[in-house]
């Protein structure tokens, strides 16, 4: 049912954690709904080059949501702000061999990953956009 | 008294340490802790079935000969000790393909045979799947169905059920045991409401039979749904117990020879009957005995988690609930990814997230669980063969398997800086 790179995300998620969501150079994403059965919140944390130097994860939901949350972070680290924008949730939803009815997991993660984004623009005055569901 | 038989080893339960099951290269079977789903066969009922497959092999409908006469001998047998397990007379007692049957018969074959005087039919928003959508073809039928709501702890109120009740209302069912949620409905008091007001009073028992006491006089029951394979008999058998005093009258819903009465054709399988009726004779031996049992190993298994984990919400009634049942919210963690770290452990979800609707339990939503908590919530199911080895085992698994969900969660992550997670607005998808 579940893939072996699932299971590993799952049983060994990298970068579980939190960042200080006040820090300046921290962006955070908060994504999904309780009531859904899946929140992601994703952090990223950007040097002076502009590109994402940390990023942490913490994931309310199944285990493919968490292995989506949890492979994310490693795919953005190094990137820059663009280059993981371009981050498809199909690269996503392939990499870790997701059932169909486990699609919307690798969706939500791409959301993070720009919700975070959007939210470290904004911290720096860049492109205004609403936030989905901030704290 | 022992239960369980040295020949079987479900879920491993007879080794010492579970912990340490089986071998390197063997595959380990995980314990097994859904008792409400199905129960493995107790090994003494396997034992009285074995002979009516081969040799007795007789259609139990045979008039003529021996091998008729033998197996129609097995079958009243059967026949009574079902009956005597609920106080009923073995001639109320029809067999059926299990609870199923038995639920739609009693629903559908009363609702047809009195439509012409009554057409309103009274049940429960919490009913078993199987009692819900019979209801819904009858309204399609014509009939018309109330669905009493219940209250936080599960159980019925008696008031809302006597509001409910009009002069056209021909019948009453209300489960007898919830099968996600484990909790006992005032059966007598249901019981004595229906008398009075001349409704007939359906219980399913599916979830009771053979584990707490009914008395199908006592309690005013005029039609039980009992199932086989959720007290240690086989799958494929069940029965519906139908009063003759007062009379029930019933429009059957399978037609043929006239078996049963005329209330159900079609030749008995007798050696499911046989393992129905021995499972039913063991039951009314040790059902005392085996409760006791259980309400020990739960109460361990509660106690241990309780005293270990914040924020774990019991779902239903403590007291009123039968003593193999628990049904537990574990706040901020997600069901299907909590069922994903405790794989060496069945267990059952209370939400359906594997299905793509993400529907969480519509019983537990029945009783005001918020939705967000009725996606964390474990069906754990002690039986028969549960060791308290196992039960410790699992209870360590999952509040090791919480712990470390709830440092991954932002929800608790949340919850812990005194944020309200009401007071967020969270996008939906």
């Amino acid at each position: 049912m579940y893939s072996d790179k699932v299971i590993d995300h799952y049983e060994n998620p990298r970068n579980v954690g939190s960042l200080d969501k006040n820090d300046p150079n921290v962006g955070t994403g908060l994504v999904g709904a309780p009531a859904c059965g899946d929140v992601m919140k994703l952090q990223i944390k950007v040097g002076p080059n502009g590109v994402i130097e940390d990023a942490k994860f913490k994931t309310f939901g199944c285990g493919s949501a968490i292995a989506s949350s949890s492979l994310v972070t490693e795919w953005v680290k190094g990137k820059t702000l663009e280059e993981a924008a371009a981050i498809k949730n199909t690269d996503i939803a392939q990499h870790l061999a997701l059932p169909p009815v486990k699609i919307h997991c690798s969706v939500l993660a791409e959301d993070a990953i720009k919700a975070a984004i959007e939210d470290y623009r904004r911290k720096h005055g860049g492109q205004q956009a609403p936030a989905k569901a901030q704290a | 008294m022992t239960m369980s038989s040295p020949a079987l080893n479900v879920g491993n339960g007879s080794s010492a340490a579970p912990a340490g099951r089986a071998g390197a290269n063997e595959p380990k079977k995980p314990i097994y802790l859904d008792y409400q789903a199905t129960t493995p066969m107790d090994p003494r009922v396997l034992d009285a079935m074995l002979p009516y497959f081969v040799e007795k092999f007789g259609n139990p409908h045979s008039r003529n000969h021996a091998y008729g006469w033998e197996a129609e001998e097995a079958v009243e047998k059967a026949r009574k000790q079902v009956a005597d397990l609920i106080g009923a007379d073995e001639r109320e007692i029809i067999f059926t393909s299990g609870a199923t049957e038995s639920n739609n018969l009693a629903l559908t074959g009363v609702a047809r045979f009195y439509k012409d005087r009554k057409n309103h039919i009274v049940t429960v928003v919490t009913e078993h799947k199987c009692v819900l959508d019979t209801c819904r073809h009858l309204e399609m039928e014509g009939f018309e169905v109330t669905y009493l709501p219940v209250r936080q702890n599960g159980l019925i109120d008696l008031d809302v059920l006597k509001q409910a009740i009009t002069p056209k209302t021909v019948m009453v069912s209300v489960m007898a045991v919830n099968n996600e949620i484990g909790v006992i409905q005032p059966l007598e008091e249901i019981g004595h409401i229906c008398r009075e007001h001349g409704v007939f009073f359906h219980t399913d028992a599916a979830q009771a039979f053979g584990k707490i006491p009914l008395d199908v006089n006592r309690m005013n029951i005029d039609l039980m749904s009992i199932s086989g394979h959720k007290i240690y008999g086989p799958k494929g058998i069940g029965a519906l117990f139908v009063r003759r005093k007062p009379r029930v009258r019933l429009v059957p819903l399978i037609h043929g020879g006239g078996q049963e009465r005329g209330f159900r054709s079609g030749t008995l399988p007798t050696p499911l009957c046989v393992g129905l009726g021995e499972a039913a004779a063991i039951a009314k031996r040790e059902m005392t005995a085996e409760a006791e049992r259980l309400k020990k190993l739960r109460d361990r298994f509660y106690e241990r988690i309780m005293s270990r984990l914040p924020e774990v919400y019991l779902n239903g009634d403590l007291e009123n609930r039968i003593p193999g049942n628990l049904n537990l919210s574990f706040a901020y963690v997600e069901g299907e990814g909590l069922m994903m770290g405790i794989k060496d452990l069945s267990v059952s979800s209370g939400s359906a997230c594997t299905s793509a609707s993400l529907e969480p339990s519509y019983v537990l939503r029945a009783l005001g669980v918020d939705e967000e908590l009725a996606h964390t919530s474990l069906r754990i199911g002690f039986g028969r063969f549960t060791t308290e080895a196992e039960v410790d085992y699992a209870a360590d698994r999952i509040i090791e398997a919480v712990q470390k969900l709830r440092e991954m969660s932002p929800l608790w992550e949340l919850a812990q800086e005194g944020i309200d997670l009401k007071s967020i607005q969270w996008a939906a998808h």
